[in-house]
């Protein structure tokens, strides 16, 4: 069986995060009644006209920008028609010839490798509204009608599925980093469709392209991918050939479907929206917003690393969402040292977050609270411990000041000499038997003095000045050296 | 030539229902018409730019400020169908 | 009181009330109208409402507005809230907009009072008005011709004194042409002038709506009310509305009118060409400074002008397809039934004609050899105006190639339809404006236009050129024999 190497291509819609909608002033808000958010204009009714949105215009050319497009200095809308009755105008505004962007790249890394993925175009768009299907019928819901969109379509450059993934991770960041877009999978605000064909190892003439619908999350169009070339793989093998067709992915079997239905032929009859006039963009506008663009995700990691002697493993987790990265700036800001900080994030914070299933905005620990919770352990007035069984938690679950909760529930760690050396004194007289097992050399009996000490101090006893003070008293007062 | 396969394939994408009685009709006008049309072509335009709009307007774009939406019950008001608080249309089959 | 200035006297002194007004112009519809069916729908509840909000008004010593208790006509293509739009249209049967047109809302707010809906051509497509679902207007000067169309019910009802003024819309020459056709006075403004948003568009880069009444001096009145910038419209032009009724002071001296040469042609019937050369004598000897223009592109304009326009159409017009609004053909069972059952049956021929033809200059493969095409001689059409107008202020020519033709006759043949907006089309194209004044009447006794066309957004100049016309003629105060009465009272409800 020869080998065959797959050249995939996706195509990437992201509902972009304006106050309002593409064309009209009604609120872009998912998750409302059905057509309630609803205008003259995106109900496509006679005689509206669409008025585009300034800030998703604006939004396309950053992503453009950022998407490393160029960004010519005229463009326009649009209309492609087709009939569809989530489609009110049976046309949608979209663009054709000239696109807001083109040739741009973005950066992916699989086990270890980077490389550079080709973006074909970047172009705005209206959503269409929402088929709801009942029994016997269909319903239309049109709130999500006119929702402003950026189509993003790859170079045929991703050679497997995990790049594929890597492609769609590293975009979906970048639109993150660019605060466009919430890339919320579930509530379609991102959304994916992918074309795959195979041809022999080593060849160059691309084979017969499918297009893969319904792809729910980066897994599956991941596993959906690696389905399709191993259906492809087995028919090209015994010398059938591929169908240029549209193939549905099923989560639930893991297995890609043709769609069956007779597909009609398409002539989608684009020529200029004669509603709406050009759009142009002056190389000062341009150079504005090139400046004034978000660092990029691999550029803040790479400064973690230099900036703060983070490890690239933590400066990478922590970059994987601009809010955790700016929540990680902002505490470092508020006093924390960044080690210490970059470890509280990485860990408690991000599991607790993930536990409770809370979004890093709307955490209820703030940064400074953080700062000083980490502060209180840094100058031993809290105990580690504590810190992470007690506090933390408290101040995760209240967003109350760390300071309070351990004056409230006392637990300021005691770490006052004559305090401790009284705790030791009691807890040797209390446990003579430990006395004869360090004259027999069991070192390891002093942890139940350790233990001793704790319990009387109700854990609030420092526990690196215990063990220094119990290794002192031993030796000042009953003549035993514990080494270590 | 404009031939009856060529209209009914362009009525098939308008959507609208051309039998072969309609087609009779519809035909010669449609002829007539585009040979009428083609007079455009006595003309070089190799060097001319196309007009898509006679103002000279671009940038027209509005400010991202919500207003109020419609009523459900006013978005609906002219519906033939409807169920639910939506349009209501035949199964579409996926 | 048939002029809309009479009628804005007769409300200003009080002799009439805004109840009086509407209830008169109800009146004349019930009498007139059933010869004509210029009128599609009236709803007198809602006018007289309105009336007695402005009566309430002005008794409170409250400024109705400028233009308060005048009764306007509709062209059943603009939206007005809650009132059924049907674009002459079996399609939109049972459409009601949830919203108004920013002309409406302006028109109300200056306070007058839409009380018709007014027929036309369906969807605007036609020169005729003997293309709607509903009825066939006639023509006030002969019951057996045509109005002209699209905006036919408008220029009746204006014409047979039912209203004082109506809007239509000109996409084409659909104001003018029946303006033209049936005596009356009609302006299509400079494209962006007045807004579209709620004019059901039929080709979007050419529609415009405006004003039909007896006088210039009356559009002159109407224009302040309907032009401006709209932020709804995003091909709305951003410039000062000019104070239009001091165009009325100014008269024809130093003038220069163009003729272009390719407007007299074979096909001009005698008695219009002979009522437009004895006009440019009349404006010669008053001042005016008349040359001979060429605009050489004009054989191709009517070629350019039902590509583009049909092109814009069959996409405006996929919209209706049964199911957010209007009209669904009973006994569709499928999704593809409900698309093509209903439009099928819900559009007329002439519709469905023209959204097959747009179809096709826009399906792959044509594209470039029609709509791109025609986009390009379009460029060349606008500079044909453009250099005329370096030398002349306003162009002169015939509205229309012939008076009123008679019911059904080119029904059947649509291309010699097409070819009757010879003169119309290029103003549109070109996003010129334009006006028609009545100028003469043929043998038959029916009505002459004479189109005036001036550089974009120089209506001025148009309104200038009209009204010292109409000083000069009364040609437009001429009554149609269908109101051989005068009306000149108002019908008083003490």
């Amino acid at each position: 069986m020869p080998d065959f190497a797959p050249v995939i291509g996706l195509e990437v819609h992201v509902q972009l995060n304006t106050a309002t909608k593409m064309f009209c002033a009604c609120p872009n808000r998912f998750g409302d009644p059905p057509n309630t958010n609803v205008c003259p204009v995106c109900l496509g009714l006679p005689g509206a006209l669409p008025v585009p949105n300034a800030a998703a215009i604006e939004a396309a050319v950053k992503a453009a920008l950022y998407l490393n497009c160029s960004v010519s200095s005229f463009s326009k809308f649009d209309r492609k028609n087709y009939f569809y009755p989530d489609l009110p105008k049976a046309y949608q505004i979209s663009q054709y010839d000239l696109p807001i962007g083109t040739r741009g790249s973005l950066e992916i890394e699989v086990s270890g490798t980077t490389r550079r993925i080709g973006i074909t175009r970047i172009h705005l768009e209206e959503d269409a509204g929402k088929l709801v299907h009942a029994p016997g019928a269909s319903l239309v819901d049109l709130n999500r009608a006119g929702t402003p969109l950026l189509e993003i379509v790859s170079a045929p450059e991703i050679f497997s599925p995990e790049e594929a993934y890597a492609y769609l991770s590293s975009l979906r960041l970048l639109m993150l980093y660019l605060g466009i877009s919430n890339c919320n999978m579930e509530e379609g605000s991102l959304r994916c469709d992918a074309n795959i064909s195979l041809r022999p190892a080593g060849s160059s003439t691309l084979g017969t392209k499918v297009e893969i619908k319904n792809l729910n999350s980066f897994k599956g169009v991941q596993k959906a991918l690696a389905f399709e070339i191993k259906r492809q793989s087995s028919l090209l093998a015994t010398g059938t050939p591929i169908v240029q067709e549209t193939r549905l992915y099923d989560a639930a079997t893991d297995k890609t479907l043709s769609m069956r239905s007779k597909e009609e032929a398409h002539d989608y009859r684009y020529f200029p929206d004669p509603d709406l006039v050009p759009m142009t963009f002056s190389p000062e506008y341009l150079a504005r917003l090139r400046d004034n663009l978000p660092e990029t995700p691999q550029h803040r990691a790479q400064r973690f690393v230099s900036a703060f002697g983070l490890s690239q493993y933590d400066a990478t987790v922590l970059t994987s969402d601009p809010a955790l990265a700016s929540y990680f700036e902002d505490t470092i800001a508020a006093g924390a040292s960044p080690k210490l900080a970059a470890n509280w994030i990485a860990n408690n914070l991000l599991s607790a977050l993930h536990q409770t299933s809370t979004s890093i905005g709307a955490c209820k620990i703030r940064p400074p609270q953080l700062a000083a919770l980490i502060n209180l352990v840094e100058t031993g007035t809290l105990s580690s411990t504590s810190a992470k069984t007690v506090v933390f938690p408290a101040v995760f679950e209240k967003g109350i000041d760390p300071n309070a909760v351990v004056a409230e529930m006392g637990l300021a760690q005691v770490s006052d000499t004559t305090q401790i050396d009284q705790w030791v004194v009691d807890a040797i007289r209390a446990n003579p038997d430990v006395l004869d097992s360090l004259r027999k050399g069991k070192v390891k009996a002093v942890a139940k003095l350790v233990g001793s000490v704790m319990q009387m101090s109700r854990g609030k006893a420092n526990a690196a000045l215990v063990s220094q003070r119990i290794a002192a008293i031993l030796k000042d007062m009953h003549g035993i050296e514990i080494s270590g | 030539m404009i031939t009856p396969e060529t209209v009914a394939y362009l009525a098939r994408l308008a959507r609208i229902e051309l039998n072969e009685t309609d087609l009779a009709r519809f035909v010669p006008p449609l002829q007539e018409i585009l040979a009428y049309v083609a007079k455009l072509n006595e003309l070089d335009t190799s060097q001319v730019e196309p007009t898509a709009h006679v103002l000279p307007l671009t940038n027209v774009s509005r400010s991202d400020d919500p207003l109020p939406s419609l009523s459900n019950a006013a978005a609906l008001q002219s519906a033939p169908c409807t169920d639910e608080g939506c349009f209501l249309v035949p199964p579409v089959i996926e | 009181m048939e002029t809309v200035r009479e009628w804005l006297n007769a409300l200003r002194t009080g002799e009439c009330s805004a109840r009086d007004a509407v209830t008169t112009a109800l009146e004349r519809i019930r009498t007139v109208d059933p010869q004509l069916q210029a009128v599609i729908a009236i709803d007198p509840e809602r006018a007289l409402a309105q009336a007695d909000t402005i009566d309430r008004q002005r008794a409170g010593g409250e400024d109705p507005g400028p233009l308060a208790g005048l009764p306007i006509g509709i062209k059943d293509v603009i939206c007005e809230k809650d009132v059924e739009c049907t674009c002459a249209s079996q399609i939109l049967k049972g459409y009601r907009p949830p919203y108004d047109a920013t002309v409406i809302t302006m028109l109300r707010r200056a306070g007058a009072i839409p009380v018709a809906r007014l027929n036309m051509d369906e969807f605007a497509m036609g020169s005729s008005t003997d293309h709607s679902a509903f009825a066939i207007t006639r023509n006030p000067w002969d019951t057996n011709r045509i109005p002209g169309g699209s905006s036919g019910g408008s220029a009746a009802a204006v014409a047979a004194r039912m209203l004082p003024c109506a809007l239509g819309s000109d996409t084409g020459g659909s104001i003018r042409q029946p303006a033209a056709l049936c005596g009356v006075t009609g302006l299509k403004p400079t494209y962006g002038r007045v807004s579209r948003y709620g004019l059901v568009a039929y080709a979007s880069s050419l529609d415009q709506i405006g004003p039909l009444a007896l006088t210039v001096e009356d559009i002159a009145l109407l224009l302040p009310h309907l032009a401006g910038h709209d932020p709804h419209d995003a091909t709305s032009a951003n410039l000062p509305v000019p104070n239009y009724p001091a165009a009325l002071f100014q008269d024809l001296r130093g003038v220069r009118l163009g003729v272009p040469k390719e407007y007299f042609i074979a096909g001009l019937d005698p008695a219009v060409e002979t009522a437009v050369r004895s006009a440019l004598h009349l404006f010669a000897r008053n001042g005016a400074d008349c040359v001979e223009i060429s605009l050489p592109h004009t054989e191709y304009a009517i070629a350019t002008y039902y590509i583009i326009a049909t092109a814009e159409a069959s996409s405006n017009l996929a919209r209706y397809d049964g199911i957010h609004y209007g009209w669904r053909a009973p006994e569709s069972t499928t999704l593809d039934e409900v698309y093509s059952h209903t439009r099928r049956r819900g559009f007329g021929e002439e519709v469905i004609r023209r959204i097959i033809l747009g179809t096709y200059v826009l399906s792959s493969g044509y594209y470039d050899a029609y709509y791109l095409k025609a986009l390009k001689v379009r460029t060349l059409i606008r500079q044909d105006f453009t250099r005329a107008f370096d030398t002349v202020d306003a162009i002169v020519t015939p509205t229309s190639p012939t008076p009123a033709f008679a019911l059904g006759e080119k029904l059947n043949d649509p291309l010699q339809m097409y070819l009757s907006d010879i003169f119309t089309v290029s103003v549109n194209l070109a996003g010129i404006p334009g006006l028609s004044v009545p100028c003469g009447f043929s043998p038959d006794g029916l009505p002459i236009g004479l189109q005036i066309l001036a550089k974009p957004f120089d209506e001025m100049m148009l309104l200038r050129v009209g009204h010292a016309w109409q000083q000069l003629t009364d040609f437009h105060l001429r009554r149609p024999p269908v109101c051989a009465t005068s009306f000149s009272r108002p019908t008083t409800h003490a």
